[in-house]
């Protein structure tokens, strides 16, 4: 158990003193109008509603300071008031949180090259526990009551030329735990696709070593039935000169929440974190992601996009970026853009940024929710094209920037497909 | 042989500060093989009869009468415009991400022409069309107008014009923002659509500057709203070296000094 409570620089923790006219912690203010005082909108109240981890002092004031832990009993029951499940329907979450996960896990089924090795293993396998602590009070559940797990090894220079699909398929409503470790050798390459499929009320931990010099892409689908709880922590080490891609989409499942984080543990690393989620009527869909930049010369860039349609759809991204003291010369940014499709759905996006060097190359954040823009309404059916074939394409091409990144080609034809049948019930 | 008719037609928006008239009975009839050019101050409504012809939602027609060979256009959906042979080059034509030129202009020929071209011949025509507009063949595989320059933008609105050979264009202010080159390009790209013999043009600009390359049949002179002088292309010579002060000294002169650009 570790428990941080060093005070940080949080950007967006509210300020008492402007250090610079027109600058606040949280950045250039435009105008010294702006700038933090008494009068000032945005340096006041605000800045502080922006920031949703406590002040300065309280230990979930940095992300860095977050409990982690193998042991259930070492988090607190949930309130629901917490940081980190303030969005969360806990009612929905089926027990995950609260009961011992003794279910059947989801049946695990690995194809691929012959060279990737796949290896059914139990709780003392030395290489459960080399990627992750877990950060929240379900992954500790999770890891208190796997049964066994599966590992997944890219040998070391084996550049896989097909990907590799383990299928996660879910037969059952009793609360389960379910363990998978993805371990890329050395200068290894390969792309691993976690297809979660089925009826399932399951709580997931996915760690993904990606050792020095290996090339890595984990493609996480959530294509679950319509009534699966399913609550995944996927944790990556990245090593040295390491590069992982994680590519996130959720469509189907009652609810589903993914947090996955990178970290980097030697220089030269880069991580690219993709998200596409949809949701539907009734769906909660929540990520947070986590990039720990602990040490120098790292690149990051995180981009999810998601579309909402209908009553109470709900979607949560919550981006949490931290960049450590020893982390000189990291390069990071990361985003989040929401379509409400209709009235009725609910976005909320958090992006976080934490800087505690300004030896840096760059870091960003942004994000933006809107509804389809009619301007792009307008012009496509200026050009005889009909509504709902215009508004198809607008979303079809909104969601596609994150299609493309999978570089799978039926893979990503799969998935084109599921945002049509998503997006013809629009229309319905 | 096609008649586009505007009768009497009234046009409001909706701005913070209440309801707004913009077109005060404008009556307007082009036929098939004509070229009409509009030509105003900037705020005098332009633009505003060009987006109420293609159906933009943000105008408000509140009495008055658009047909196109008798029928009503303005019972028609924007899409039903287009597909009845309406053509409008949009002023400031908008990006729109993910979507590629290639797929755009198939649906798009699919969708006016009630089915889908034929693959080899349509490959073929597009690109002849690109090649004379000089547009380089990698925007095909680019987004729609997504990072393309003003200019680029105003091509591959005439390249459209081109593919979709429509029954009437609007030309809004397709000229502004262009350098001479590119004028010429453009102009060249209409002139070409033009006498094919099937389309009736409305060109709208501020400028004479264009109507060197494209020659009108009518000049409509709009201020405030209204066209205030009508007549044949010597109108066009004489505003170049008069240019609009003259109508200014009339009832629209208030208008035209506080007039906001559109």
């Amino acid at each position: 158990m570790t428990e941080i409570t060093t005070e940080k620089a949080r950007i967006g923790a509210p300020s008492a003193q402007p250090f610079i006219d027109g600058f606040t912690e949280e950045g250039e203010s435009l105008s010294p109008i702006n700038a933090a005082g008494a009068k000032s909108p945005l340096a006041g109240a605000s800045a502080k509603s922006h920031s949703h981890g406590g002040g300065e002092g309280i230990p979930d004031s940095s992300r860095a300071g977050r409990l982690t832990s193998y042991k259930l009993a070492d988090f607190k029951p949930l309130t629901g008031l917490e940081e980190d499940w303030r969005f969360t329907p806990l009612k929905r979450l089926r027990g995950l949180h609260s009961e011992v996960l003794s279910g059947a896990a989801p049946a695990v089924s690995v194809s691929g090259p012959d060279a990737v090795i796949v290896e059914t293993v139990g709780r003392d396998d030395q290489r459960i526990g080399t990627a992750g602590i877990p950060e929240d009070r379900v992954s500790a559940n999770a890891w208190e009551n796997f049964a066994e797990a599966t590992v997944v090894t890219i040998p070391e220079e084996f550049e896989a030329d097909s990907e590799i699909t383990v299928n996660i398929t879910g037969s059952s409503a009793d609360a389960a735990a379910q363990h998978l470790v993805i371990v890329a050798k050395k200068f290894s390459k390969a792309v691993v696709v976690l297809n979660h499929t089925g009826n399932a009320v399951v709580a997931e931990n996915v760690e993904i070593v990606v050792e020095d010099s290996a090339n890595l892409t984990v493609v996480s689908l959530q294509e679950w039935d319509d009534a699966a709880v399913h609550a995944s922590s996927q944790q990556a080490k990245i090593g040295r000169d390491a590069k992982l891609k994680h590519v996130m989409v959720s469509l189907g499942g009652d609810l589903v929440r993914v947090t996955p984080s990178a970290r980097f543990t030697a220089p030269g690393g880069e991580a690219e974190l993709f998200g596409l989620y949809f949701a539907d009527a009734g769906q909660h869909l929540e990520q947070r992601l986590f990039v720990d930049h602990a040490v120098a010369n790292c690149k990051s860039n995180v981009l999810y996009k998601g579309a909402l349609q209908g009553r109470n759809a709900h979607a949560v991204w919550v981006g949490d970026v931290l960049i450590r003291k020893e982390a000189e010369g990291t390069d990071t940014y990361e985003a989040n853009r929401n379509l409400l499709l209709t009235d009725g759905a609910r976005a909320d996006s958090v992006p976080n940024l934490e800087i505690e060097t300004g030896l840096i190359e760059g870091a960003g954040h942004a994000s933006a929710t809107g509804r389809l823009d009619d301007e792009h309404l307008f012009y496509l059916m200026a050009r005889g094209i009909p509504e709902n074939v215009a508004r198809r394409l607008v979303v079809r091409g909104f969601l596609n920037e994150i299609i493309q990144q999978i570089k799978v080609p039926a893979l990503e034809e799969r998935l084109t497909d599921a945002v049509e049948r998503e997006l013809a019930l629009t229309e319905n | 042989m096609s008649t586009l008719e505007i009768k009497d037609l009234h046009v409001s928006i909706e701005t913070e500060q209440g309801t707004k008239e913009i077109l005060k009975g404008v009556s307007l009839t082009i036929r098939t093989g004509e070229t009409h050019a509009i030509m105003g101050p900037n705020g005098s409504g332009k633009s505003t009869l060009a987006s109420t012809i293609a159906g933009h939602p943000r105008y408000n027609v509140t009495s008055g009468s658009i047909t196109l060979d008798g029928e009503d256009v303005l019972e028609m959906s924007v899409d039903q415009r287009a597909r009845a042979g309406v053509f409008l080059a949009m002023q400031y034509p908008v990006e729109v991400p993910g979507v590629s030129m290639t797929n755009f202009l198939r649906t798009a020929k699919t969708a006016i022409d009630g089915e889908a071209p034929k693959l080899r011949t349509w490959t073929k025509d597009v690109k002849a069309a690109m090649e004379q507009l000089r547009i380089d063949a990698d925007f095909a595989q680019r987004n729609v107008n997504e990072g393309f320059s003003g200019g680029e933008k105003k091509r591959v609105e005439i390249l459209q014009l081109e593919l979709f050979k429509p029954k009437f264009a609007i030309l809004d202010e397709t000229d502004s923002g262009l350098d001479v080159d590119a004028l010429k390009v453009v102009s060249e790209g209409v002139n070409r659509a033009h006498s094919e013999g099937n389309m009736g043009t409305l060109l709208i600009t501020h400028y004479t500057r264009i109507l060197r390359y494209i020659k009108p049949d009518f000049v409509h002179v709009f201020v405030d709203g209204q066209v205030v002088e009508e007549g044949g292309p010597e109108l066009a010579d004489r505003l170049e070296d008069e240019g609009y002060d003259r109508y200014a000294k009339g009832a629209g002169a208030a208008a035209i000094a506080a007039a906001p650009a559109l």
